[in-house]
């Protein structure tokens, strides 16, 4: 439906069929005490052409230094033709689908788009995306619960290597609903999660969660775990990078009986990094748990004339039919986000995403190869890992990181904050976007700065 | 309107109970409130073994517009549940008070339930009628 203006004398007419004189009249029902006169502490409107000159002005102050740093969020190339589509105003302009009838685009795109990510997990049924990866692990946890009759206890186990401001976030949610959250411990020398703790837990969780890879970019022993969770009564979920799904054993085929539930962040598909977002969480799950799965999911059916169409479908879960006892309270979904992501994935196809998996991982094992020839920098853990790896630093992280920034480097994540038992540790991540200069332009400027001894 | 079956009771939650002769209790939802949901489309049973006081949550009734809770109409243990229904939702459409039915129970005292006999409930019908 095309944008309709009123004027002037629309306004007027209107106002006098309904009989005020003015729009104000309409609120007067709030009585005056209630009433705002001047919004105190904020600052005059700006027009578009001041905000436009500050908001130039502020991303001079970002530059375009060059970004090693992955820890949930990856820079990876995203083809001219995906925003150029996505931007169109059909796709940019278009609402909630409430209205099949009126909403047939967006409702295919979304259904796309959850038909890419089934195929990508290997999970039948996918829902039309949540605001981001960590409260979609937050979902999860809550629909695992729903979920798990049989176990009573709201305890959820971590690996090792789930994403700490995740559980922040899930805690954050759900923590007032009787969710506990555990995390298993991690092998300081594979960086894996330590199995051998798993023979001695006695109480079942009633779900497990594994990051693959893992925030520190290392490969998880999923299929044990997944076997170890399910035998012990406990579901599974999977929180997974979309682009290593292209080349990594997917969730739906992780142990002997696939993962219960798949979630993670989709920025990495076609999403701009831009400060942190818009990014979207996506979730996918086996048949048996559709009716728990939280967020929009657009079906395919045939009309009264037996047409094949689409609409949103199993709203008896969401809450504007199930109001307290919905399956979540959100009633939305990242539908610009997603767009974007389907449009990507469709351009690169499956192969395009597989030579980006594999880029990426090459050019973060040849940066491996490259920092570790400076002295004072080691690898941190020996195990296997994706596109991302743990460094050890012979002195602390933030001064190091802050010499690179001044050479317009953004060297990596600084792990000792969040982790300080990994000791003076750096997560590095170089995605396909880098060439060989990059690398050494890292591997330079880094020799020299630990060269010049520790400040 | 269909006639309703003379020997169940009824309740204001348009819930039919059937006294069995083993003393348990089968129980459903009326011809009136399966019309009012309109077509079902998926049934969540509770478990077999379940312990409910009257009025608990019980089963959830799922149509593409509404998802409605049926309460326990008296208290006690779930002994059985149509797993039929799971398969053939549309049954509690086409067959309440038979082929439509929901959970057995065996109730702890069914005194202390409540239940209305069929006119009382074809009054209260007709009162919604007005």
């Amino acid at each position: 439906m095309p944008f309709i203006p009123h004027t002037e004398d629309d306004v007027k007419a209107m106002l006098e069929t309904i009989g005020v004189s003015s729009i104000e009249q309409l609120f007067d029902e709030i009585p005056p005490e209630l009433r705002i006169d001047a919004l105190v502490g904020v600052p005059d409107a700006l027009c578009e052409m001041e905000i436009s000159r500050l908001m130039r002005a502020r991303s001079r102050q970002d530059g375009a230094p060059l970004c090693f740093i992955g820890a949930g969020a990856y820079e990876h190339h995203v083809p001219a033709a995906v925003w150029d589509i996505a931007t169109r105003g059909e796709f940019y302009s278009a609402y909630t689908p409430y209205q099949a009838e009126a909403s047939q685009g967006t409702l295919q795109v979304i259904y796309e788009y959850q038909s890419m990510i089934t195929a990508l997990t290997a999970l039948d049924i996918s829902n039309a995306s949540l605001y981001d990866g960590a409260s979609a692990l937050a979902e999860a946890a809550l629909m695992a619960v729903r979920a798990n009759r049989n176990v009573k206890s709201g305890r959820i186990l971590l690996a090792a290597g789930v994403n700490r401001t995740y559980e922040k976030v899930a805690h954050a949610i759900s923590g007032n609903q009787g969710l506990k959250f555990d995390r298993l411990p991690l092998d300081r020398h594979s960086g894996m999660t330590d199995l051998s703790v798993l023979s001695k837990i006695d109480q079942a969780p009633v779900a497990v969660v594994i990051q693959q890879p893992s925030f520190f970019g290392s490969l998880e022993p999923v299929d044990r775990l997944t076997d170890w969770a399910h035998e012990k009564g406990a579901q599974v979920i999977a929180v997974v990078n979309p682009t290593s799904l292209a080349i990594l054993k997917a969730p739906g085929h992780w142990g002997s009986g696939g993962a219960d539930i798949a979630c993670g962040e989709g920025q990495p598909l076609g999403i701009p990094l831009s400060s942190g977002g818009p990014y979207f969480g996506f979730m996918a799950c086996q048949q048996g748990l559709v009716r728990q799965m939280p967020g929009r999911i657009v079906g395919r059916t045939t009309d009264l004339d037996g047409k094949s169409g689409f609409t949103l479908t199993l709203q008896a879960r969401e809450q504007h039919i199930r109001r307290s006892k919905a399956t979540s309270n959100i009633c939305t979904n990242q539908g610009l986000m997603v767009t974007g992501a389907t449009i990507y994935v469709s351009l690169l196809g499956h192969e395009g995403l597989q030579r980006v998996a594999h880029g990426s991982v090459q050019n973060t094992t040849e940066l491996l190869a490259m920092l570790t020839s400076v002295k004072g920098v080691k690898r941190l853990f020996d195990g296997a890992h994706f596109h991302e790896v743990a460094l050890a630093l012979d002195r602390p992280v933030a001064p190091v990181l802050r010499a690179l920034a001044k050479q317009d480097i953004l060297g990596g994540f600084d792990l000792s904050a969040d982790y300080p038992d990994l000791g003076n540790a750096l997560l590095v991540c170089a995605t396909e976007t880098k060439t060989r200069d990059d690398l050494e332009r890292y591997r330079a400027a880094l020799s020299a700065i630990m060269a010049a001894g520790p400040n | 309107m269909s006639e309703l079956p003379g020997e169940l009771l009824y309740t204001e939650e348009h819930e039919w109970l059937r006294q069995e002769e083993d003393g348990s209790v089968t129980i459903g939802i009326t011809d009136h409130a399966q019309a009012a949901l309109g077509d079902l489309v998926y049934v969540e049973l509770p478990e077999v073994g379940a312990e409910l006081d009257v009025g608990d949550e019980m089963a959830v009734v799922e149509s593409v517009k509404a998802a409605s809770d049926v309460y326990a109409p008296v208290g006690g243990t779930v002994v059985a549940v149509n797993t039929n229904l799971a398969d053939d939702p549309e049954k509690i459409n086409s067959d309440p008070y038979g082929d439509g039915w929901i959970v057995r129970m065996q109730p702890d005292d069914m005194a202390n339930s409540n239940t209305m006999d069929p006119n009382a409930y074809q009054e209260l019908l007709d009162s919604l009628e007005d």
